[in-house]
């Protein structure tokens, strides 16, 4: 009987491995393809590369304009992820501490604005802020994103708020802490672990946003990594070499990141996701 | 009692705290969800400083226009595929992956990848791979399912973008049945486990029923998700070949800012809100009725 179950043990083992190289080939096919020549490529797309071409890696991060592309999305994503962050944490707490009517009407709007896809909205998003020439601006995008990412984040730490004791801010109030001052100093580092959650949510959703941008960012030199990845498919539709290339440097930052922070946003998604 | 200091000071706090928030939520959401319903009367073309007030024309517009609900059909056949694929992808992925067996952590890790990269970029990673790849491979082991490229059938391509997607999601939603699985109480499983229940009978009549909450929220996600794909769909397949897979999404997108019929659009969008609205309500109500008391 023990030895049976080994051995089922052990077919069960090698059938996720079956599936976890379902789940990874892609990229590593995608990896591999990156180096070799665009004729190697479509003769033989599962070969490996004979002679690495470092000049797909070359060309696609000139033509992709990589740096640029590279930055704007550091900057929109860090002052995304971090202005939502502080909004939604001190309306949920305000919402939390001052219970009435108007606030529970508030918080009731913006949980049930979470319904409303994207799509219903996008035509006259662009008509208003197109109209206001707010247009083709990173930080009308950042704006943006405090705009469609509250509602989540304040919902979420409306949640953990409610389960912190009030007596500690009680205490610094006494102590003549403002309220400003309180929060800042005694609440926010105890939704800590929620900021991390959310966070988290917010980094995937902006940092790989696509019809959003697109909409908002016009010029080339406002374009994110996905608006300059999809540019730069669109253009080069016959070299597979620096398209490969170009496809792995918008990885890249993302497989890095994930390397170091794996546990972080496995978790951040869990948690996410039970409140 | 309220003395003026008070009053402004209380305002004032107020503003502070959810003022920013407040702002952006209304300017962002409210108010264009609103000129949206106005613009559904409207016909704007997207250049003309003003439209005109073209009352129900939109809405009769929107039920005349049979690409619309063509693809709107194949929305629904797309999302009721990938919802029951996907989550049953990854359920069963959730429950291989928590019963203490080696490297673990590195499977969740692998099989979660794809939900780091945005959809454009999972499209053309597998455009690559349909176009090239498993064509290659069915050329040279003469599989004629694999020997044309499935994005250049209609029927196929279809499928396609159901593979990626459930490829693309399933890790997501591992990741919340992994922890649906943790929060099933120990001590229940062991009792059971004493009385002598199978492990089959015990997935079915303990698990299954304290995972309804997992279910309810994976099941939310992937209906959203799945009404409003449009990255992957514009990458994979860019709706083609002959508009045989444009989904909903892309539709309302073309019929606004291609075509330039504004009006058009939005009431098409309006009426996907109010669909998919009602539909996951639905969802969410039934399957609240499902959840036991713990």
């Amino acid at each position: 009987m023990a030895g049976q179950s080994r051995i089922l043990n052990w077919m069960k083992f090698i059938a996720l491995i079956i599936v976890m190289i379902l789940f990874v080939f892609p990229f590593v096919l995608l990896i591999v393809n990156s180096f070799k020549a665009n004729q190697a490529i479509t003769s033989d797309p599962l070969g490996l590369p004979s002679s690495f071409q470092f000049d797909n890696y070359v060309n696609a991060f000139d033509k992709m304009g990589y740096v640029s592309a590279f930055s704007n999305s550091l900057l929109i994503t860090i002052a995304g992820v971090l202005l939502i962050a502080l909004f939604a944490a001190m309306t949920a707490h305000y919402f939390v501490r001052h219970k009435s009517k108007l606030n529970q009407y508030l918080f009731f709007l913006m949980v049930a604005a979470m319904i409303i896809p994207f799509q219903a909205i996008m035509i006259p998003l662009v008509k208003i802020y197109g109209s206001l020439s707010l247009l083709d601006n990173k930080w009308s995008l950042i704006y943006m994103y405090i705009g469609f990412g509250s509602p989540l984040a304040v919902f979420i730490y409306h949640g953990f708020i409610k389960s912190i004791p009030l007596e500690l801010e009680e205490a610094a109030l006494m102590d003549g802490c403002g309220r400003v001052q309180t929060f800042f100093r005694i609440v926010l580092p105890v939704l800590l672990p929620t900021t991390v959650t959310i966070s988290v949510l917010n980094v995937l959703w902006i940092w790989n946003d696509f019809l959003l941008p697109s909409l908002v960012l016009t010029s080339s030199e406002q374009r994110t990594l996905p608006l300059s990845t999809f540019y730069f498919y669109g253009t080069y539709t016959v070299d597979y070499g620096p398209l490969m290339a170009g496809l792995v440097l918008t990885l890249l930052p993302v497989l890095i990141v994930y390397l170091f922070a794996q546990k972080y946003i496995i978790q951040g998604v869990m948690q996410g996701a039970i409140k | 009692m309220l003395t003026e200091k008070g009053l402004w000071t209380r305002l004032l706090t107020r503003l502070i705290f959810t003022g920013p928030t407040l702002f952006a939520f209304a300017t962002v959401m409210i108010i264009p969800f609103l000129y949206g319903i106005y613009l559904t009367f409207t016909n704007w073309d997207g250049i003309a400083i003003d439209q005109n007030f073209v009352g129900w024309d939109n809405y009769i517009g929107v039920f005349k226009d049979t690409v619309f609900w063509k693809s709107f059909g194949m929305t629904l056949e797309y999302v009721f595929i990938t919802v029951v694929l996907t989550n049953a992808v990854a359920f069963l992925l959730a429950y291989a992956v928590t019963r203490g067996m080696k490297a673990q952590g590195w499977f969740r890790a692998g099989f979660f990848l794809p939900n780091l990269v945005g959809g454009i970029v999972l499209g053309f990673i597998w455009q690559f791979i349909f176009n090239q790849v498993l064509v290659f491979a069915g050329q040279k082991m003469n599989l004629t399912l694999f020997s044309t490229s499935w994005l250049a059938d209609p029927d196929k391509a279809f499928w396609a973008l159901i593979v990626v997607t459930v490829w693309q999601y399933a890790g997501y939603m591992m990741v919340i049945y992994i922890a649906g699985l943790m929060n099933v109480p120990k001590d229940v499983m062991e009792a059971a486990s004493i009385d002598g229940a199978s492990n089959r009978k015990m997935l079915a009549r303990i698990v299954l029923p304290l995972m309804v909450p997992s279910f309810i929220v994976c099941i939310f996600l992937s209906l959203q998700r799945g009404f409003m794909v449009y990255d992957l769909n514009v990458s994979l397949t860019s709706g083609g070949p002959f508009k045989s897979t444009e989904m909903v999404s892309m539709h309302v997108y073309e019929q606004a800012f291609l075509a330039r019929d504004y009006g058009l659009g939005q009431a098409e969008a309006f009426v996907l809100f109010i669909l998919v609205a009602a539909i996951t309500l639905l969802q969410v109500y039934f399957s609240k009725k499902l959840e036991v008391e713990a």
